[in-house]
């Protein structure tokens, strides 16, 4: 077990506190080591520190990093068993070329096993196959007590649902076991489009999203007036080997193969350079470079992670950061998100990266994001003045919409907000008490939203 | 927990009747904003319904700067009914009589803007450190940069409570807590009513933006205007007759 003083951030790099970071195994972790740490201002989990704002960071108390533990893949079961710790990069390198895929992946490979259970972490398949938290079978959980209780949804319904969501609070996610999804190949067949306006996106997504697995769209919400809105649509499945053989004769050969490139990593200390006017030619660029439509084979790491190709890439928006503004609202309440886009292109903020989704039915997580509708995802620099001003007026949008925030991004949040947008939130804050009852699990989302 | 642009959920001000101070906390109100404790010398006096700060909840406590034993127990029961301290802003401060040369009348202007300072500021580091997080917003002077001949007992307080709130900045680097250390020039407040107004006068929200700006962007010192920063850069070493001769 190593312990160090460290300062702590979100991915977004906002709002640091300093908390004395635990690097630990499953087995190191028992009942006096848990009330150890947990004096006085608690513990908790972080995994690769993926979440945007401050879910995995504790202000002057413990936060515990689990290593990585072992994968246990049941290929007649079609499961695989891995440790909470274990990140989605390790885990896709030991699949893939087994031929099995994750049943629900987020935009990055840097999320851990217990991170996406925590935050129900959703991708391009919400519409057709729901959240990560959907699909798992069986989890271990270290309770505050500091006792392992291995649960299912069958044998303790309430906590498992408070945990499926519940952002590390119910205890810390020891191991899960979850289902897979066999692939042929390591390749995806993606349909990619560009659109000219949102209402022409919306139009295709609401008509053709659910002849494909995959589907979200990139949105320009730099562009205004008569382009406000334009976007690129990819939609696609995993390629069967027919499909590769007819395209790409020469892959067939290995087709599993599974070599996630990284480019280059971002250096420290670098200035804001997504300022509007680069975002805007950058914006231009891509949209001029999509063809008006095409079919083709793209690689699991250029079709779900491309970013990952960029290390760090979250240092491009200098020292003060950047936040993910991400909200779904009701398929009725499209005049909302319509409303959104104009604010946000008119307000002048540059937002790098918008991705619009259909979102499928909700699960049975208290405290789980996904509601069917619309979600908009959006980064926003952090340094500008009135950003605030700019938040609370989305935010109301939202709220007036029955819409809400997702906590994985959240970094904004009022309790009186969470309260009008989790309406389980109660049921939610009794299941934790009762597993939790002197508040050992904490964290700064926690404090800020008073999740206790 | 401040949130991410830095809008914190609970802030206090020692010295709460401060126009300065309120002004601050006016600044820094937002949706997040929760819990406003003003910390004053007669809390009973102050009348806090009609103090609106937003939507957040204000609350008066009572506190004296020159109560040194009582400051740490002060902050730990704030905290321990309050929860964590997201800013605190230390606006306590006297101007002392014009031409002061009263030595005991010197020593309680001492006591107060110099003494209580660092008591109060050390209870609250203390704190700040603890919980991994926060700020402590220091009120100080461009009188303390350059002391003048027409008030030195009370620019060297100021300089006093700069150079501790700079190195306290310094000390909690790594903690997690910080120090904000405001050097307003002239501001036209209830303190400073029928004096001669100097160059670069400002008003209380100016500073109050600033602070606001400051916390924002992590900022360990501002100068309230900006420019002062520049004119006092070479005040300093103006020579000895020239700067008698700017304070007449």
């Amino acid at each position: 077990m190593r312990t160090r003083q460290l300062e702590l951030t979100g991915w977004g790099r906002t709002a640091s506190s300093v908390a004395t970071v635990v690097d630990a195994s499953d087995d190191e972790l028992d009942a006096s080591t848990i009330s150890e740490l947990a004096s006085p201002r608690g513990i908790i989990a972080r995994g690769l520190g993926r979440a945007y704002g401050d879910p995995a960071q504790n202000a002057g108390g413990s936060v515990v990093r689990l290593t990585p533990g072992p994968i246990v893949l049941d290929p007649a079961g079609g499961t695989v068993t891995a440790g909470g710790g274990v990140g989605f990069d390790e885990l896709l390198r030991h699949l893939v070329a087994r031929g099995w895929f994750v049943p629900v992946t987020p935009g990055t490979r840097f999320v851990t096993v217990g991170g996406a259970i925590a935050s129900d972490i959703h991708g391009k398949n919400h519409h057709t196959d729901g959240t990560f938290g959907s699909h798992v079978e069986a989890m271990t959980l270290l309770l505050a007590d500091g006792t392992r209780r291995s649960i299912t949804e069958s044998s303790d319904p309430a906590l498992w649902w408070a945990t499926i969501g519940g952002m590390g609070l119910t205890g810390i996610i020891v191991d899960a076991t979850f289902r897979l999804l066999p692939i042929e190949t390591s390749r995806c067949m993606v349909e990619t489009e560009r659109m000219p306006n949102l209402d022409a996106l919306l139009d295709r997504m609401e008509s053709g999203d659910d002849r494909y697995r995959y589907s979200v769209a990139w949105v320009d919400l730099v562009a205004s007036g008569q382009h406000l809105g334009r976007s690129v649509l990819t939609r696609g499945d995993h390629a069967t080997v027919d499909e590769v053989a007819a395209e790409h004769p020469a892959a067939v050969d290995d087709p599993l193969v599974f070599h996630p490139p990284a480019l280059a990593a971002v250096p420290r200390g670098i200035p804001n350079v997504l300022n509007k006017l680069s975002v805007r030619a950058f914006n231009e660029v891509w949209y001029r470079k999509t063809p008006l439509s095409h079919r083709g084979l793209e690689s699991i790491t250029g079709f779900f992670h491309p970013l990952d190709m960029v290390g760090q890439w979250n240092r491009l928006y200098g020292a003060p950061g950047f936040l993910q503004y991400q909200f779904v609202v009701p398929f009725e309440a499209v005049d909302t998100l319509r409303t959104i886009v104009r604010t946000v292109s008119a307000s002048g903020q540059a937002s790098f990266l918008a991705v619009l989704k259909r979102m499928g039915d909700a699960n049975r997580g208290m405290l789980s994001f996904p509601t069917p509708g619309w979600t908009l995802t959006m980064d926003l620099p952090a340094g500008v003045a009135r950003l605030g001003d700019l938040l609370e007026r989305l935010d109301h949008l939202v709220l007036d919409a029955g819409g809400r925030h997702y906590l994985a991004k959240d970094a904004t949040a009022t309790p009186s907000m969470m309260r009008a947008e989790y309406p389980r939130l109660e049921e939610w804050l009794e299941i934790r008490r009762s597993v939790d009852p002197t508040g050992i699990w904490m964290s700064d989302q926690a404090r800020r939203l008073d999740l206790y | 927990m401040n949130n991410a642009v830095k809008q914190p959920q609970t802030v206090l001000v020692l010295g709460g009747s401060s126009q300065i101070g309120q002004a601050i906390v006016d600044a820094l109100v937002s949706p997040a904003l929760r819990r406003v404790i003003l910390a004053v010398r007669d809390p009973d006096a102050l009348d806090v319904e009609s103090i609106r700060f937003g939507s957040a909840n204000v609350v008066a406590v009572g506190f004296d700067a020159t109560e040194t034993t009582a400051h740490e127990g002060f902050v730990a029961d704030l905290a321990e009914r309050f929860g964590d301290l997201d800013v605190v802003v230390q606006a306590f401060g006297q101007l002392g009589a014009a031409g002061l040369d009263d030595p005991i009348e010197a020593a309680e202007l001492a006591q107060v803007n110099y003494v209580g300072a660092v008591s109060s500021g050390l209870a609250v580091a203390r704190r700040l450190r603890a919980q991994g997080h926060g700020t402590l917003v220091v009120l100080s002077s461009v009188a303390g940069i350059r002391t003048r001949p027409s008030n030195f007992v009370y620019g060297s307080t100021k300089a006093g409570q700069d150079a501790f709130a700079t190195g306290l900045g310094h000390a909690l680097h790594g903690s997690g807590a910080r120090v904000l250390t405001v050097r307003p020039g002239f501001v036209r407040s209830s303190m400073t009513t029928g004096l001669p107004e100097a160059p670069f006068s400002v008003d209380p929200t100016e500073v109050a933006d600033a602070v606001a700006t400051g916390l924002r962007r992590e900022s360990s010192v501002v100068w309230v205007p900006g420019i002062l920063q520049l004119v006092f850069g070479l005040l300093r070493y103006a020579p000895g007759f020239v700067w008698r001769k700017l304070d007449r």
